[in-house]
């Protein structure tokens, strides 16, 4: 009995309903640009986190002879003013930005969600959240950032290490100051939504406040939280590349796509596909995400799908 | 103005052999862009380079220094010195004598009056001068005649070159600043934008912060200087808009301050419009090693002389780190023709320049580790050495700059080739380098193993700049962490030597002193000195006679500046 296939009456009963995420990804499939982007976002993804095992070359190996060099066999991407192969710094800086991205993407959105979407269903908690939020907003970014980092930094390394710390520290500071604009948007969508009439059935037959925020809030704020997501890793990217660059991020041997870009910027003219490399590499991967952005908003639009 | 200044150029030539027999005005017009604007012409009221250096065209010292950093007489006959009967014995006064025939660009005589009222000007109540400093301990001047001035000091002055020296200590006409004393000083634009002076130029119109036009000075006591007959000095943009400007367009005659990597530089003198210059003065890049324990566990006792630290303290260690890294090197990657090797804290003027230490110019990794082996500093399963339970793990801190995260990065290769860990970490120029006792990350409160800037001194005298390392002036909360001794170095015969050299006249001695202490320093290694930085400036190869100077202005000699056919 445990083996369900063998048991044809479980199957017919399993399939003919079938999944509300089935019907997404069917949807998705379509998308001829999101299924790219996918598939480009899962290559870099599973790129940056294997290729540093798999090339041999380590990021911070210094060979003074051979800096300065154009792409070549033995660097396929060239080497930079200290003769570090950028390819093994392209890939472990990868791995950083990428994590960053993701993670700080992640925070700013459930915050922004949680805040979005309690402002709007409760009217008792819109003045002070929506009042919170403006605050934020009008929080000078540099200075704040300045404080956190003066204030945590010594003992977040203490207790993880110096890029560990400072990981958790990026990722924390990055994710609290851009929520803002998610959680207003996701208000504004919550807004609406009550009063349209299944709300009000919904309403009507009793449904408890938490199962109508999961059950009929959520799903139908789904799409412009995925637009934010995807505008997110990308802003949570540049910003990580504007910290490393004022030596508020991690320390300066360890590379991100953004530190990498600075630190060719300098070398624009004589050399000018170290800008090229992290430059490309943080485009592509901002555009793929919002690809993918796009081909879940509308797999994830009931009104769409199956059109 | 190109064309016109190009016929005159040729006309001067055909006319004379060299241009720089040619007559007063003769080579049209010179153009000088400063990227910074310089915003006033009076270098009282400004402590900003771009000041001295614009005002140094129009007012001029009594003695300035030249390009080797040696005293030349500007305005006076000669150089006072104890031997001629111009110093005191007792060392508290000078005498200066004016050059005989001294005219103001308005026509009238240079007087003793005027140079007393200069400093009469700067130490006025309530006037905030800037170069206060240069007139430090003067108790009153005299003036027995027209062209004598005695300088009287309140305590003996081994080095009583302070006063009307050097581009910060200009004479200025008593006639015009009259009514501008004290309080007055910053409302008198007129006088300010437009000082009365001794140079070869006169102002002709100042916008602050933008551009100066200046023309030739007719009562300039030389009668076939300056070459030129108008200058335009343009201020503002970047460092990479001025040395293009030079080197690759040719709009402009000469640039200043350039501190750009050397293959920018490089690339755009390959243009062949100009050339790039530098001038050695005293700035050395080094390494401060702290001798107090920076970790965070002792809180507000962290990087005080009460705590020592756990590794750094053993000489060894520090001696490895120093001959571990590529001197060589880290000049060519850094600086190129803007930095030189050294092995001294004190690298220049010539005579106070130390030989004893240059075995640090080349590296020698395996002697580091020979040296690290023999003091008991053995290495653990990462590669680290450890001793006593104690790893050498140090944290290396610095401001962030694209040259020195380079350099960050290339030491800590080679420490880690000797077994020594590094963490590097970068912080904003404006945080490290701002005295701000409330933040963690100043220079001063050094909460790091090490730490890596530049330092110079003013001047040419390094007394001031060698009691840096004073016990007294150890950074601590007690002084709300001013002081200049980074490493917290407390030696007591180092302290009498600087004392001594408070008490020594004779600049032999004084130089003796001066390297006996650079070396106590060096041979200690509680500092490691990495690249001799020098100053960049660029001039196009059409303009002659520019001998650039780290000890005074660039233009100190801009009346002998003419254009080469």
């Amino acid at each position: 009995m445990t083996d369900h296939s063998a048991d044809p009456g479980f199957e017919e009963a399993a399939r003919p309903p079938r999944s509300q995420w089935r019907d997404v990804w069917d949807q998705f499939k379509t998308h001829k640009g999101a299924l790219l982007g996918a598939g480009f976002f899962l290559f870099v993804v599973v790129a940056v986190m294997i290729g540093p095992w798999l090339w041999p070359i380590p990021y911070d190996a210094i060979d003074i002879r051979a800096r300065n060099q154009g792409p070549s066999l033995a660097h396929p991407f060239g080497t930079d003013q200290l003769g570090r192969d950028m390819l093994a710094r392209m890939l472990k800086g990868g791995q950083t930005s990428v994590a960053v991205g993701i993670a700080a993407m992640a925070l700013s959105l459930f915050f922004g969600t949680l805040v979005g979407v309690l402002a709007g269903y409760f009217k008792r908690l819109d003045g002070p959240l929506m009042r919170f939020t403006d605050l934020f907003l009008a929080l000078p970014l540099l200075p704040l950032l300045l404080v956190i980092i003066m204030l945590f930094r010594d003992p977040l390394r203490a207790a993880f290490g110096p890029e560990t710390g400072i990981f958790i520290l990026i990722v924390f500071v990055i994710g609290i100051t851009s929520w803002m604009q998610t959680a207003r948007i996701v208000r504004g969508d919550v807004l609406a939504l009550k009063e349209r009439e299944f709300v009000l059935a919904a309403r009507s037959i009793g449904t408890p406040d938490r199962r109508m925020i999961t059950r009929h809030l959520l799903p139908n704020v789904l799409s412009p939280i995925m637009v934010s997501a995807t505008l997110g890793i990308a802003n949570a990217i540049i910003t990580e590349s504007a910290l490393s660059f004022l030596g508020l991020g991690f320390p300066s041997d360890f590379p991100t796509w953004g530190r990498l870009l600075f630190d060719a910027t300098d070398y624009l003219q004589q050399y000018p596909e170290r800008v090229i490399w992290p430059g490309l590499a943080i485009s592509l991967t901002v555009l793929a995400v919002n690809y993918i952005g796009d081909g879940l908003r509308d797999a994830l639009d009931p009104r769409i799908r199956g059109r | 103005m190109k064309l016109k200044s190009m016929l005159m150029g040729a006309a001067a030539s055909a006319a004379f052999a060299s241009a720089a027999f040619a007559g007063r005005g003769d080579d049209g017009h010179l153009n000088i862009i400063f990227w910074q604007a310089p915003s006033i012409m009076n270098p009282y009221l400004s402590g900003g380079t771009k000041e001295l250096f614009a005002a140094s065209m129009v007012i001029e010292p009594l003695a300035r220094y030249d390009e080797n950093g040696n005293m030349v007489p500007w305005l006076a006959q000669e150089i006072p010195t104890v031997e001629n009967g111009g110093v005191s014995e007792d060392l508290k006064s000078i005498t200066w004598k004016l050059k005989p025939g001294l005219k103001w660009s308005d026509g009238t005589p240079v007087t003793s009056e005027d140079v007393k009222f200069t400093w009469e000007y700067c130490t006025a109540d309530g006037g905030g001068c800037a170069q206060q400093e240069k007139f430090g301990n003067v108790a009153s001047i005299d003036t027995p005649d027209e062209l004598t001035v005695v300088v009287h000091f309140e305590v003996p002055k081994p080095f009583p070159y302070g006063p009307f020296v050097g581009a910060q200590a200009p004479i200025i006409q008593k006639a015009q600043f009259e009514n501008c004393m004290g309080p007055k000083a910053p409302e008198c634009s007129e006088q300010n934008f437009a000082p009365v002076g001794t140079g070869p130029f006169v102002v002709t119109e100042f916008r602050p912060n933008d551009v100066i036009s200046l023309k030739a000075n007719e009562n300039y006591r030389e009668a076939d200087k300056p070459a030129f007959a108008t200058v335009t000095f343009k201020g503002g943009g970047d460092a990479t808009a001025a040395a293009r400007s030079v080197l690759e367009t040719g709009e402009f005659d000469y640039a200043w301050n350039l501190q750009l990597a050397p293959d920018v530089l490089q690339k755009m003198q390959e243009a062949g419009k100009g050339k790039v210059v530098s001038s050695f003065g005293t700035l050395v890049e080094r390494i401060m090693i702290n001798l107090t324990d920076p970790d965070s566990k002792w809180g507000d006792e962290r990087s005080t002389v009460k705590h020592p630290h756990p590794f750094l303290t053993d000489k060894a260690v520090r001696k490895a780190l120093s001959m571990a890294i590529d001197r060589p090197l880290l000049v060519e990657i850094g600086y190129g023709p803007a930095g030189k090797l050294t092995c001294n804290v004190l690298p220049a003027p010539e005579i106070y320049a130390s030989k004893a230490n240059d075995s640090c110019l080349e590296q020698d990794i395996e002697g580091a580790k020979k040296v690290l082996d023999d003091a008991g500093w053995k290495p653990g399963p990462d590669g680290v050495r450890v001793k006593d339970g104690v790893r050498l793990s140090i944290l290396y801190q610095t401001s962030t700059n694209a040259v020195r995260q380079d350099f960050q990065a290339l030491i800590k290769e080679w420490w880690k080739q000797i077994g020594v860990e590094t963490e590097l970490r970068n912080i904003d120029a404006s945080v490290f380098f701002g005295s701000d006792p409330g933040s963690p990350d100043t220079f001063q409160k050094f909460y790091a193993d090490v730490e890596m800037y530049a330092n110079n001194f003013d001047g040419t005298d390094p007394e001031a700049y060698m009691s840096n390392w004073r016990c007294d002036q150890i950074p601590g909360p007690d002084n709300q962490w001013q002081g200049n001794n980074m490493p917290r170095y407390c030696n007591p015969e180092y302290d009498k030597l600087t004392e001594e050299m408070a008490k020594t006249g004779e600049l032999e001695k004084r130089a003796e002193l001066a390297k006996q202490m650079n070396d106590m320093l060096m041979q200690d290694y509680i500092m490691l000195p990495l690249v001799y930085r020098g100053n960049v400036s660029a001039h196009s190869n059409s303009l002659g006679g520019v001998k650039i100077n780290a000890w005074d202005s660039e233009l100190w000699n801009i009346a002998d500046w003419h254009r080469v056919k």
